[in-house]
């Protein structure tokens, strides 16, 4: 079967700077990729650059065996985002619909066929995500990881074969993190979908991981995580000393590096 | 007797009063106005609240009263300048959306504009000294007047209006609640978003024209604001909207027909009454699942 995304050579230039270059990584269908790395690295970059939304400077992207952009329609995306604010009253379930229909003109017409069907999907995909008990209260007064179920929901609804995550645990707590992480790995497995989810953190996230794609430097390595997340490689990557530990419980702690990434700081990079 | 006084010719028989309403020509082009108004401003004032756009709206509003004075200057119908002035305000406003670097700067030229169109509104009041007498029916509303012609323009452009929202709809509500996905999944968010204020623009020129520039808001925000209080359902909350705006409208004319008081401070009263008891019912409403949240702990 072929890879859902291959990246050969490629780079990406923002604004005259170039962001990353030198980039090759695959991800295999129904494999759960982590893009790591520091604020700025262009992690959020990569995900546009597999949308299609951003054209790269050199080497070639392709996605679902199409040139990057052209299988929109396969790939689910959750940009990365601050959460609903709890004045919006939209219900849950109204927004995982927009995923399916959102895009299409006209207004929808209660009562036919397909509105069913699509109902139908709709309630399927929030079962999945497990957020039946709340998808019909307004998105606005549900909690961060509520939302994010939602959203992953939405991502989902029209059964794409790409899932692209950008910062999903972004702003939720340690137990939620790892409670989303662990529904993503489930989807990924049940509904052969490859996943490529970018993290500031990837303790929450590392018992359930295939891979990681680590950016830093301008440069990216790909690998198993505990091949990626080691001091030789990190240091090489940087081109500084590194020092990765790992603590009692199994966390792994990353020291030297000149911007720690995982730290919890600005989270809200724009690169 | 306060009764006797404020409203006159009031039988306080519902039959007799009603057919009393529709015996006056200009009262039936009154009655007519208003229902196409209010159905117009409850679709789009619904779409105006959820995308966070009433200082926009409020902006219109205010561009419509120069509008309509320069029109009264020039000795054109009223209807050309709101619509002219609303549609070139709607462009501005585009234009500012367009440049945003930043939500504070967006309000802040909004804003800027909104004084420079109440600036103009008073030139062209004072170049024109006899408009006094009509200065209260530009700010406050007027339903004297409303001529069969008016009401086939209002009708024209009311069309024209919901068709649109009717073709762009859905994707507006998708670019509306969700920007960034809508985006990504191929809506074409900016077109949208200028599209909206060009039909916000038609629909505050339409509205001004019932309840004068000043009070729009009483009919495109409140019932809408009013409707998202009550019901998170997309449609639902349409259908609560227009309801609202054509019950406080014809309420609103009637009183107004009946009593000394302009039928503008009855439509934006009535509607108030309505948002508030809405706020309350949505505050008891909402008392219990908070309360079984905290016993329960966070989800």
């Amino acid at each position: 079967m072929k890879e859902a995304v291959r990246f050969e050579d490629a780079a990406a230039r923002l604004g005259g700077r170039t962001i990353w270059s030198g980039v090759s990584l695959t991800v295999a269908p129904g494999e759960f990729v982590a893009v790591l790395g520091p604020n700025g690295a262009g992690k959020s970059t990569l995900i546009k650059a597999v949308l299609g939304l951003l054209p790269l400077a050199g080497g070639s992207a392709t996605v679902l065996g199409r040139p990057a952009g052209q299988a929109r329609g396969a790939i689910g995306y959750l940009p990365q985002r601050r959460n609903f604010d709890a004045g919006t009253r939209i219900r849950g379930l109204d927004i995982v619909h927009l995923g399916l229909d959102g895009s299409r003109w006209g207004v929808p017409i209660p009562g036919l066929p397909s509105r069913a069907r699509e109902a139908e999907r709709v309630r399927e995909v929030i079962e999945l995500v497990g957020g039946a008990g709340y998808a019909n209260e307004p998105i606005g007064r549900l909690s961060g990881g509520e939302q994010q179920r939602l959203l992953i929901a939405q991502a989902l609804v029209r059964k794409p074969q790409l899932l692209l995550l950008d910062e999903p645990l972004d702003s939720l707590d340690l137990p939620n993190q790892a409670s989303v992480a662990a529904l993503v790995r489930r989807i990924c497995r049940q509904e052969q979908v490859a996943v490529m989810l970018v993290a500031h953190d990837i303790n929450p996230i590392l018992g359930y991981l295939d891979r990681v794609v680590y950016l830093a430097g301008g440069k990216a390595v790909e690998g198993r995580p505990e091949e990626v997340i080691s001091s030789e490689t990190l240091s090489r990557l940087y081109g500084a000393p590194i020092e990765v530990l790992r603590a009692s419980d199994g966390r792994l702690v990353v020291v030297g590096q000149p911007e720690a990434p995982f730290v919890h700081g600005d989270r809200h990079e724009h690169a | 007797m306060l009764e006797a006084s404020v409203f006159q010719g009031l039988s306080w028989n519902v039959l007799s009063d009603v057919q009393q309403l529709f015996s006056f020509p200009f009262m039936v082009n009154a009655l007519e106005a208003g229902t196409i108004v209010a159905v117009m401003a409850g679709v789009t004032g619904w779409f105006m609240v959820l995308r966070r756009q009433t200082f926009a709206g409020h902006t219109l509003s205010v561009i419509a009263f120069p509008g309509a004075a320069a029109a009264t200057y020039a000795g054109l119908p009223v209807a050309f300048g709101y619509f002219g002035f609303c549609g070139f305000g709607a462009l501005a406003l585009a234009g500012i959306a367009g440049t945003r670097r930043s939500l504070g700067a967006e309000s802040a030229a909004i804003g800027s504009l909104q004084a420079l169109a109440l600036a103009l509104g008073f030139l062209f009041v004072s170049l024109y000294h006899g408009i006094l007498n009509g200065l209260d029916s530009l700010l406050f509303g007027t339903f004297l007047g409303i001529t069969t012609d008016q009401v086939t323009v209002l009708l024209a452009a009311a069309a024209v209006t919901l068709v649109l929202v009717g073709i762009a709809g859905r994707p507006l509500f998708f670019a509306s609640v969700d920007e960034d996905v809508a985006r990504a999944g191929g809506v074409p968010v900016r077109l949208l978003g200028f599209g909206f204020l060009l039909v916000l623009g038609l629909s505050v020129a339409e509205t001004s024209q019932i309840t004068g520039a000043l009070l729009v808001f009483s009919l495109l925000v409140t019932p809408a604001a009013t409707a998202h209080q009550i019901t998170a359902q997309p449609g639902l909350g349409i259908a609560l909207s227009v309801a609202i705006a054509l019950a406080v409208t014809w309420l609103g004319l009637a009183l107004a027909y009946f009593s000394i008081y302009p039928v503008g401070f009855y439509v934006t009263s009535l509607a108030f009454g309505v948002y508030v008891l809405a706020r309350l019912w949505r505050v008891l409403a909402e008392r219990p699942r908070t309360s079984a949240r905290l016993a329960t702990g966070p989800a």
